[in-house]
């Protein structure tokens, strides 16, 4: 497996989901630059935290109209896996490639603190997995992370299973005090129609190492292996 | 060609939670404007931009609005071509 790390000017998880697919995975990982139109062969694209472009005008929506992404978009569409975290997320969701927007967090603090995850289908590649209902440990970071859609918007996801992970208590319940930025429905990640496409804002990247406190961003990591090399 | 000079007046859709708005109506409040309802915070944009008239301009910031400066899930947008620029 060959996974592509977009860099924006202006990523900071680049390097650090680069690693984790490197050191953890023990796969090959390239960084791409924005301004390349070449996807180097890579399988599955990441699209980075960060704040790509400074977040000027919105998280994420000058990002979306890079050279590279012309190219993520197109390998999406082919079906191509790609994963969006947090500001990549945030470009997903500008690109069209998911539903939906990333608002300021109703709390208007930035959080950085871990969070607890469940998971609310396997049927993404990025889930295949892990076992619905699990529940998952990993870090967010972000000030722009309150997912918002129309009601209509909102039903045909969960009607259709697309949402991915939502924001729960340790006990798995999903609650307002265990949500940390006011996203609707407690909603943390989603994926499109055919689950090859995933963006959340939680960092999985920064949940593989013990050290870190956490290994549990590894499981999606692994859903992607064993996907991809089947 | 003459260069309009044209107002974008970007805020978030009606209805949608505003917390930058709430604060900032809850701190008019705390300073005594105890007759302000609501406050919304958006966001202003200058264009200069060459267009065969106004109307033209307008249309043309509409469009960028649909494609780039506003989002069309979250924000909605008013265009005003208030008058030809100096850069003219």
């Amino acid at each position: 497996m060959k996974v592509g790390v977009v860099s924006f000017p202006g990523s900071n998880c680049d390097e650090d989901a680069l690693l984790a697919v490197v050191e953890r995975l023990d796969e090959r990982a390239v960084l791409l630059w924005h301004k390349d139109h070449d996807l180097q062969g890579a399988d599955v694209i990441i699209l980075p935290g960060g704040f790509s472009y400074g977040d000027y005008l919105r998280a994420g929506a000058i990002a979306r109209f890079s050279p590279i992404m012309q190219e993520v978009i197109e390998h999406a569409k082919r079906g191509g896996p790609v994963i969006g975290i947090c500001n990549g997320f945030q470009i997903a969701c500008e690109a069209g490639l998911l539903p939906g927007a990333l608002l300021r967090n109703a709390s208007l603090q930035f959080r950085s603190v871990p969070v607890t995850l469940r998971v609310e289908t396997t049927a993404t590649v990025f889930t295949a997995a892990a076992k619905k209902g699990a529940l998952l440990r990993m870090p967010i970071a972000h000030g722009d992370g309150r997912y918002t859609a129309d009601e209509e918007t909102l039903d045909r996801l969960e009607s259709e299973g697309r949402v991915v992970f939502r924001y729960v208590d340790e006990a798995g319940n999903v609650t307002e005090a265990a949500n940390p930025n006011g996203s609707m429905r407690n909603i943390a990640g989603i994926t499109n129609e055919t689950g090859t496409i995933v963006g959340l804002m939680p960092h999985p990247e920064r949940a593989m190492e013990p050290l870190l406190g956490s290994t549990d961003g590894l499981v999606l990591f692994q859903s992607l292996l064993a996907g991809v090399n089947a | 060609m003459t260069s309009f000079r044209v107002s974008v007046h970007i805020v978030p859709r009606k209805g949608l939670l505003d917390p930058q708005g709430k604060a900032v109506a809850d701190a008019l409040h705390s300073l005594g404007f105890h007759a302000v309802d609501e406050v919304h915070v958006g966001r202003h944009l200058v264009i200069d931009v060459k267009a065969a008239d106004a109307k033209a301009a307008e249309a043309s910031v509409r469009e960028m609005c649909t494609r780039l400066l506003a989002n069309p899930v979250t924000e909605d947008f008013e265009v005003e071509a208030v008058r030809a620029s100096a850069a003219a």
